[in-house]
């Protein structure tokens, strides 16, 4: 597929070698679904180094390039509609290009919404970079019946223009070209930026003449007054702090005399964008129904679309359950466990603290972040496709007024939805939300969303203590679950977030076939994220809380967390949970299915200490047949009850914390989460137990 | 907001719509397949910064697409396909064109 580039640059490669070096710096920027990833994965392949933009929760993804002897780092710049100070996104981008001065910016434009994404296109030729306009999707425009000439357009705009089809790999060779000939100063770029619309033309010579002398460089001083009359918030306080007072006065009495500005400045480009593209665009016929349009009908429609969602979402579960848990079985008994057997082996001679460290500590740690793998990948893999080919935005269509409801963003459904399989892909997908409180909330919530290994305790311990009402009784507890998390999400969103809620408009993107390329590297990139940041939380944790639970006699019933456990006993008894039970709890912070194996070394077989299996971290079942009957017959109904619900709302794994850390970008809403469970569970888990008390459990 | 749009999709009553803007009604009562151009919008910075950079200016040229009278609706406009909530919608007034 990509083989026509690359041969051309590993030719031109060996060519480079022998002549001087030079580093060019180019910026990638496009709306988003023009395909920009498609062409900075192409231009990169693995050559990419992806992080965060310094300061933000926005990814950064940074790639280089060898063509013809000239190296070209290249950076994707956030898919942004405007550069409006409106998030974050935005603010990265333009700061980018006016700070850092890459030589070249690519702006890559779809042809088949050519009005709509020069959009961007008019804001980047009014900042002081070359522009390169990449016509991307000209076979999707031809289908859709829309001729575009590049050379007409390149004359309107006064910058060049490449046609090309990212996916196929055309034309990208010659926007390469392009770029080193404009780098080079051999093309000229001499753009005629648009101006704002003629009623405005005075107020903004007004705010330019105001401002004179004291527009902080390296902002040019037009682009300042245009961003001021839009209202952005960002240049409006850096002038505010830059102004002398008087000054700032003057100017401000001039913006609030015009506040419908931004709409005057928004239509100026458009008219702009209008003269650019009349001798360079043949009309398609009117009337002509696309397969984007044939496929909406059903995807779109209230009753359709859901049904179609209900099944994409039961082969998302059913492909996990087939593939993702006998894989995560198979790494935990065929990796984790052979790794432990040998290492215990190993170790025999050493001392047992050693041996212990080792096998349930660190072992055990890496166990944990490695048997995510298969169901991450697997999620991964989804959510990359679903917005590849454009369906994500139409699940968010068909759900958004549900979600509403909790201050949620219709793109929340998904990411939340797959926190039943498990919460960390649920947290890591919030990043299709664009909306910042939106993508904050889905977040929060996510944990209370009951994962597998929930079920899982459920599933062990509910028919022992509930009989033939089991089944009731774990159906009751999911929909306690979610009951909670509807109300939390109210109750954050109308306090915290002031009830403010995101606006809903966003584009519904033509239908394409997947580019595996992209999904593949996104799949790569985020699992690999996920085992470089969460395994350096989970494995320190992991080696805490087992020093804890063997510390300093080395069994359980002695140790630290068993002496946490009964200070904390009076807590529990509120909601009828003796300190085993919480040791249990607290056991499961580094992996929810931790609570069996230590419920089995608590109650199965007193004098089984943890060093003598991986008690910590294996599944545990084994042990499992005698160890709910054992619990049953020690606590009433109403404890079992109480426990449950604490463990389905309580503090979620280290895992799925580590991923909410790195997310948020941010300790407080990090520790605000966890506090917030913490406290929720203890409620439920008190009013429970006490309704069960009254009910006769 | 909520509720005056509501009113406005029953059906645009002369007490509704003032004089001067006759035959203008908000994009959330037009029905699928209506075709019209927008005449102005409402809304806060923020709104006001997406709707016109997704492509709503006055003078733009919109087509509902899909619009079941409740709930969120489609409408294509500079040649994109842009989902709206039914509030959203309801700050962007259109004069309507005969198809």
């Amino acid at each position: 597929m990509s083989s026509r580039l690359f041969t051309a640059v590993d030719e031109a490669t060996g060519v480079g070698a022998a002549t001087t070096e030079r580093t060019v710096l180019v910026a990638l920027a496009g709306q988003p679904n023009v395909g920009k990833s498609t062409l900075f994965n192409l231009l990169t392949g693995l050559n990419q180094h992806v992080g965060n933009w310094p300061g933000k929760t926005v990814e950064r993804k940074e790639g280089t390039l060898t063509f013809n002897g000239t190296t070209y780092r290249l950076v994707d710049l956030p898919g942004t509609y405007s550069l409006t100070a409106n998030s974050a996104e935005e603010i990265v981008a333009r700061e980018f290009i006016i700070r850092d001065r890459p030589d070249v910016v690519v702006a890559l434009v779809d042809a088949a919404i050519l009005e709509r994404s020069l959009y961007l296109v008019a804001e980047l030729v009014s900042l002081p970079a070359p522009v390169v306009v990449g016509l991307n999707m000209i076979d999707v425009a031809q289908q859709e019946g829309i001729q575009v000439e590049p050379e007409v357009l390149a004359a309107a705009l006064g910058v060049p223009v490449v046609p090309m089809i990212a996916t196929k790999n055309v034309g990208v060779r010659e926007l390469v070209e392009t770029v080193d000939r404009v780098a080079s100063g051999e093309l000229p770029c001499a753009p005629n930026p648009p101006q704002i619309r003629a009623d405005h033309r005075e107020v903004l010579d007004e705010i330019e003449r105001l401002i004179a002398g004291c527009a902080p460089p390296p902002y040019p001083r037009e682009w300042i007054a245009l961003k001021l009359l839009e209202g952005d918030r960002e240049i409006t306080k850096m002038m505010q702090a830059c102004l002398p007072e008087e000054h700032w006065e003057a100017v401000h009495d001039v913006l609030r005399a015009h506040d419908d500005a931004l709409v005057a400045v928004a239509s100026g480009r458009y008219e702009w964008i209008g003269r650019m593209i009349r001798a360079a665009v043949t009309r398609p016929r009117p009337g002509q129904i696309g397969l984007t349009e044939r496929l909406d009908r059903w995807a779109t429609h209230p009753l359709w679309g859901l049904l179609i969602l209900a099944g994409i979402m039961g082969l998302i579960f059913g492909l996990t359950y087939v593939v993702g848990w006998p894989l995560l079985n198979l790494l935990d008994t065929y990796v984790v466990g052979v790794l432990a057997d040998l290492a215990r082996a190993g170790l025999a001679g050493a001392p047992a603290w050693l041996s212990g460290l080792v096998v349930d500590g660190i072992i055990g740690g890496v166990g944990t972040v490695l048997t995510f793998l298969p169901i991450l990948v697997i999620f991964f893999a989804v959510m990359g496709t679903l917005e590849d080919v454009g369906y994500m935005a139409r699940a968010a269509y068909v759900m958004d007024g549900f979600m509403h409801l909790m201050g949620l963003h219709g793109k929340s459904f998904l990411p939340l939805f797959l926190g039943f399989g498990c919460n960390v892909p649920a947290v890591l997908g919030s990043r299709v939300i664009e909306s910042r409180r939106a993508r904050l909330l889905t977040i929060l919530l996510a944990p209370l969303i009951p994962c597998t290994a929930r079920m899982t305790i459920v599933a062990f311990l509910a028919p022992a203590f509930f009989g033939s009402a089991a089944t009731l009784v774990s159906w009751g507890l999911i929909l306690l679950a979610l009951v909670v998390l509807a109300l939390s999400g109210v109750v954050i969103n109308k306090t915290i977030f002031r009830g403010q809620r995101a606006a809903f408009i966003m584009e519904l993107p033509l239908y394409h076939l997947p580019n595996w390329r992209t999904i593949g590297l996104l799949v790569w990139q985020r699992s690999t994220e996920f085992l470089r940041k969460a395994g350096t939380v989970i494995l320190p944790v992991s080696v805490v809380v087992w020093a804890l639970s063997v510390l300093p006699g080395g069994s359980v019933e002695s140790s630290y967390l068993a002496q946490v456990g009964r200070w904390l006993e009076p807590v529990g008894r509120l909601m009828g949970l003796d300190w085993r039970l919480i040791v249990a709890l607290l056991t499961s912070f580094i992996a929810k299915e931790n609570t069996i194996a230590s419920l089995g070394v608590l109650f199965g077989s007193a004098s089984l200490t943890t060093g003598g299996s991986t008690g910590l971290t294996t599944g545990g079942t084994g042990e499992g047949a005698g160890l709910a009957e054992v619990l049953a017959a020690t606590f009433p109904a109403s404890t079992g009850l109480a426990f449950l619900v604490v463990q389905m709302l309580f503090v979620p794994c280290v895992a799925t914390v580590a991923v909410v850390k790195q997310e948020t970008g941010s300790w407080w809403w990090t520790l605000f989460n966890l506090g917030f469970l913490l406290l929720v569970s203890l409620i439920a888990g008190i009013g429970v137990f006490w309704l069960a008390k009254l009910a006769g459990l | 907001m909520r509720n005056r749009s509501k009113a406005r999709r029953a059906a645009p009553s002369p007490a509704a719509t003032s004089p001067s803007k006759n035959d203008s009604v908000f994009l959330s009562a037009m029905r699928p397949g209506e075709r019209g151009i927008v005449v102005d919008l409402a809304g806060g910075r923020g709104l006001l910064g997406r709707m016109t950079s997704l492509g709503f200016t006055p003078g733009a040229e919109v087509t509902v697409v899909q619009n079941y009278g409740r709930g969120p609706l489609i409408a294509q406009v500079r040649g994109a396909r842009i989902a709206l909530g039914r509030g959203e919608a309801g700050r962007i007034r259109v004069r309507r064109r005969s198809v």
